[in-house]
């Protein structure tokens, strides 16, 4: 039997799909988060050397994965709107956007808070830190981009040459800062955690688990409201259920 | 009409624009004294001990000769985005790609060399010494054609937008964090009795690597932009 793997590549198709796949990534996100964070707060034992102050790494760590692999997706995402001129693919370009910065934020405030009782200071301009930050920025630029152009056909176009440039320049970045750092100040304290506890292993991969989650569900249901906006004098819109009952709530 | 080699044509444009720029003074002027004051604030701002000042100078004159390129870098694409030649160059038969790479070697003539130009005199403010200048002076010649050149993606890609200036330095300052890191760098090793060399081979490199793709990128920016 032949599949057609494009058929989802439509708007007007994934529209609906998108619909019905959001509570099999919400469900599950919200539980693995629930078992994560019990795990990691009543059953991981404290740690030798930093008591009770390194279990911010459980959302931490999750955290500055998700914003580092989300900005790869998003540009892929890009990259291929801009190749096949596939609406989709810019719509979920523009979908993720928003949550890779907040997995960055995330990442940079919780890093903070573990810093300060760690490392006496709430900002260390450490290799990892820093190029985090320049992530938010690069986020922040892409958003902002795309904001403030109106015409969408454009502001995808645009703002995936801009996620092409920065994902071609982070490990050139990266590397940069981390050379720049190790001119400047002697190595941090360095997390050596190789043998770590069973329990923690378990909510930090519960914890991860749940943030892809999180992740897709909350991009999915993103991109159900750009398609909705893109294509609000569409007739297939107009049909939709939840949208007849808007309407006639309002006329 | 009679055909044009790739080095006459990037002249020609390159002359165009310098002649533009020539016929409005003004403009190239305030890149400059704006990048003078923004160096002599900085010792107002922390206080006038020179062993300070000494170790800042490099990170200080790099940083303002960061924002006073990306003042100037609106003026790219505009006025010819404005009077329509933009669109002709698009339709010419030449690759956009040279012609890119023209504005952009005009930009760098008329904003980076400038800068590294005068920067000497500024670095003689904080007291730096002259190996340390003249090390400056070759980051500034070898960094300040990277910032016109990713500069020119950010202005492509913000053509004609509202509030274009602030958003292309919100695009462009992350990208050029690198240049910044190696070019204040290279002058702080020297003073710090090291040599320069890693640094400005890093920064040659950047150069290159940006000169064979970003007037590319920057012309399908333009693409994007005008249609």
């Amino acid at each position: 039997m032949a599949i057609n793997w494009f058929k989802y590549s439509a708007p007007t198709t994934f529209y609906g799909l998108a619909g019905k796949l959001i509570p099999y990534f919400a469900w599950p996100a919200a539980i693995l988060f629930a078992i994560g964070i019990y795990i990691g707060f009543f059953v991981a034992p404290t740690d030798a050397t930093q008591s009770e102050a390194y279990r911010i790494i459980f959302l931490h760590v999750p955290a500055s994965i998700l914003s580092m692999f989300i900005y790869l997706i998003m540009a892929g995402y890009a990259a291929l709107g801009l190749i096949f001129n596939t609406r989709l693919s810019s719509m979920m370009a523009q979908a993720l956007a928003p949550t890779g910065a907040l997995f960055a934020f995330v990442s940079l405030w919780s890093g903070a808070l573990w810093g300060k009782p760690m490392w006496g200071a709430w900002w260390v301009w450490d290799a990892r830190l820093t190029s985090e930050l320049i992530l938010l920025f690069l986020y922040l630029g892409y958003i902002a981009l795309h904001a403030s152009i109106e015409d969408t056909r454009r502001a995808d176009k645009a703002s995936a040459l801009l996620a092409i440039v920065g994902s071609v320049n982070v490990p050139i970045i990266y590397f940069s800062v981390k050379w720049w750092n190790t001119l400047h100040q002697g190595a941090t304290i360095k997390m050596s955690g190789t043998s770590m506890h069973i329990a923690m292993q378990q909510a930090m991969f519960a914890v991860m688990a749940a943030c892809w989650l999180y992740a897709i569900a909350v991009a999915l249901a993103r991109v159900r409201g750009i398609i909705l906006e893109r294509e609000a004098n569409t007739q297939w819109v107009n049909d939709l259920p939840e949208v007849k009952q808007m309407n006639g709530e309002h006329s | 009409m009679k055909k044009m080699s790739l080095f006459g044509l990037l002249g020609l444009v390159v002359r165009r624009d310098l002649l533009l720029a020539m016929r409005r003074r003004a403009d190239v002027l305030t890149t400059l004294i704006f990048f003078v004051m923004v160096v002599s604030l900085f010792p107002l701002g922390v206080g006038p001990e020179m062993d300070m000042l000494r170790k800042m100078a490099p990170g200080v004159v790099w940083v303002a000769a960061l924002l006073a390129s990306m003042l100037s870098l609106p003026r790219m694409f505009s006025a010819d985005y404005a009077d329509g030649t933009l669109e002709q160059m698009m339709l010419a038969p030449q690759s956009l790609s040279v012609l890119v790479l023209g504005k952009i070697v005009a930009h760098w003539m008329l904003s980076g060399l400038p800068l590294a130009l005068i920067a000497p005199v500024l670095g003689l403010q904080f007291d730096m010494s002259a190996p340390a200048l003249g090390t400056l002076v070759l980051a500034l010649l070898l960094g300040t054609p990277v910032l016109s050149m990713i500069g020119a993606i950010g202005a492509a890609l913000t053509l004609g937008l509202r509030g274009g200036g602030v958003l292309v330095s919100l695009l462009v300052l992350p990208l050029c964090i690198p240049v910044l890191i190696f070019g204040a760098g290279a002058v702080e090793a020297v003073t710090s009795g090291m040599s320069a060399a890693s640094n400005l081979s890093f920064l040659g490199a950047f150069m290159l690597f940006a000169l064979v793709f970003t007037p590319f990128v920057a012309s399908q920016a333009l693409r994007i932009s005008m249609e």
